[in-house]
């Protein structure tokens, strides 16, 4: 109840910290969908690059993102944005490389190469074989992966307020060093629920762009 | 039309085509056939370049291939596969339209065509162009796939075993409609097939392939009644005479302008025609020329009357347009040595007898050895 008495009396400041994760979540995902999409495409054509990437991309994922933020530190500071929002944007575009390039990269392959080869036959180019079959098909996982993406950097970015990268993570923080529930409960509850409706936005996204025909069983 | 010359494929160590030279004229139906790993499907997607070819020279239409642009060249040859390869994420008309779309036909001109196209296969547009792929049967989706390939008009087909996964009660219904769908469209059809059966329907030429190399390369008819050698017979079956029987019409073996009698002609003429020519049996014709029945020799000799009042029902007849398949096929289900051959509007125009089959399958055999 006083949580909720803090969260009605802080709404401006909520809002406010909610904008600054979602600008942070939304460029980390535009670039890493600009990169991981393509790699996931590229490492189709080349069993061995995939598996390395892959393999790459799984060491990154496994790294604690309090750790990752520590080595980005050093590296960034040489262009002096040691701390901020850089190093936390930097980093959510490396965790959300796997989850994209690995749903990009099943997808593709998984597509029935008889329709692969009819493409080809019928003279299609590689990049309109792309264009009008592989991705359409390989759509909705490809969305399936951008979601997972979406969900895991909501919540690595949370921890980015400790490199001053502000956001719903700073209610945490301050929660956790002033030992004040209200403000841990307003951060977590708030996290939480941008988390499950970004899922649920995508998951309409998904359906909406996932042609008819792929749905019927 | 298409012309391979001297044309090899090797893997690694494997030739998988070996030297092969052929030649399909214009219009048509070119059967490559023979067991799994011959070569035949290579040969085939040698034609538009799918496999790049080791050695030799593809020509269509008088040119080489190998100077043409691939992606160019493929748009110019219709292309069926077994798996259909339909796109699930396009619509019917869509997937008709592939082609025509990569070769920038305006939207109307290729649309109209995918309607009409779905006419000529018996699937009403009304109904089929806007559905998906998967709402189809697998039969429903082989005829999309066979219009698909037509639908940018293209001089060649290229089918490779296009109805092998589909029921055999489908399968011979679908082969029909592409029969007549060529029968009017006249295309260079080359056909990769390891079903005598089919080949034997389908084909205007017979090519078998056996470990890279054509074997025989013949009209089905020659090839089943002489087999170039042990292989080819042994592949075509010991049935080889059997199968002949579909590629022969009953009016080629059909002895014409028969005999006949009327309802209003006595017995005696009946009996006195029958012993004129030697048979068992006579046809009686209606006033314009319709079998109506028969006269029988052991059951007239010797009684008087007209024929109008003794006759018997015939046994059976049979179409002249049927193949000899269908005529023997009865004559056995009626426990019969001829039939009565009567046109689609039923009238009399000669009889068959398993004596006349004999003689012209084995008249054929004896023409080469």
């Amino acid at each position: 109840m006083e949580t909720f008495a803090f969260m009605v009396a802080n709404w401006p400041v909520i809002l406010q910290r909610m904008g600054e994760h979602v600008s942070l979540v939304g460029a980390a995902i535009l670039i890493a969908i600009a990169t991981g999409v393509p790699i996931g495409i590229a490492i189709t054509a080349n069993r061995k690059a995939a598996d390395a990437v892959l393999y790459a991309a799984s060491i990154m994922i496994t790294i604690p993102s309090i750790a990752l933020f520590g080595l980005l530190i050093p590296i960034l500071s040489l262009i002096g944005q040691g701390i901020g929002y850089l190093p936390a944007l930097v980093a959510l575009v490396l965790y959300s490389q796997l989850p994209i390039i690995r749903n990009t990269y099943t997808a593709i392959t998984n597509v029935d190469p008889a329709l692969r080869e009819a493409a080809r036959g019928m003279g299609m180019t590689t990049a309109q074989r792309l264009r009008e079959v592989e991705i359409p098909i390989a759509l909705p996982v490809i969305v399936s992966g951008v979601r997972n993406a979406v969900v895991l950097s909501i919540a690595i970015a949370a921890i980015a307020t400790y490199i001053g990268a502000g956001g719903l993570g700073t209610f945490i923080s301050r929660g956790i060093s002033q030992t004040d529930i209200r403000q841990l409960l307003t951060g977590a509850i708030s996290v939480s629920a941008l988390a499950i409706a970004a899922d649920a936005a995508l998951l309409g996204l998904q359906r909406l762009l996932t042609s008819p025909g792929l749905r019927i069983r | 039309m298409i012309r391979l010359e001297r044309l090899s494929k090797v893997f690694g160590t494997v030739t998988a085509v070996d030297g092969v030279d052929m030649e399909v004229p214009e219009g048509e139906v070119c059967v490559l056939l023979g067991p799994s790993g011959c070569g035949k499907t290579t040969t085939m997607k040698m034609i538009n370049r799918l496999i790049a070819p080791s050695a030799g020279k593809i020509f269509i239409g008088g040119r080489d291939t190998a100077g043409q642009d691939d992606v160019a060249l493929r748009r110019s040859i219709g292309y069926v596969i077994q798996q259909i390869g339909l796109f699930p994420n396009k619509t019917i008309e869509d997937n008709i339209c592939v082609v025509p779309d990569l070769l920038g036909w305006p939207r109307r001109k290729s649309r109209e065509r995918a309607a009409e196209l779905l006419s000529l296969v018996n699937l009403d547009p009304a109904l089929f162009l806007r559905r998906y792929p998967k709402e189809l049967s697998g039969g429903q989706q082989q005829r999309v796939g066979v219009v698909r390939a037509l639908a940018a008009d293209p001089p060649v087909l290229l089918m490779d075993e296009p109805f092998g996964a589909i029921d055999p009660i489908n399968r011979e219904v679908i082969q029909d409609e592409f029969m007549k769908l060529q029968a009017a469209l006249r295309k260079t059809v080359i056909f990769v097939s390891h079903d005598i059966d089919e080949a034997v329907k389908m084909a205007s030429r017979i090519a078998i392939f056996r470990d890279g190399r054509l074997v025989q390369y013949d009209r089905p008819d020659d090839i089943l009644a002489h087999p170039k050698d042990a292989f080819v017979a042994d592949f075509v079956g010991q049935d080889r005479t059997l199968k002949r029987l579909r590629l022969v019409r009953v009016e080629e073996a059909m002895m014409a302008d028969p005999p006949r009698v009327q309802a209003e002609d006595t017995l005696d003429t009946a009996v006195a025609l029958m012993r004129e020519h030697g048979h068992g049996s006579v046809v009686m014709v209606g006033p314009r020329g319709r079998a109506r029945g028969q006269v029988r020799l052991e059951a007239a000799d010797g009684r008087r009357g007209l024929v109008g009042e003794n006759h018997e029902p015939l046994p059976g007849t049979v179409l002249v347009g049927d193949d000899l398949r269908t005529a023997v096929a009865r004559m056995f289900e009626h426990d019969v040595t001829w039939l009565a051959c009567v046109d689609a509007d039923g009238f009399y125009k000669g009889y068959v007898t398993q004596r006349g089959i004999t003689h012209l399958l084995g008249a054929t055999y004896g023409k080469r050895s």
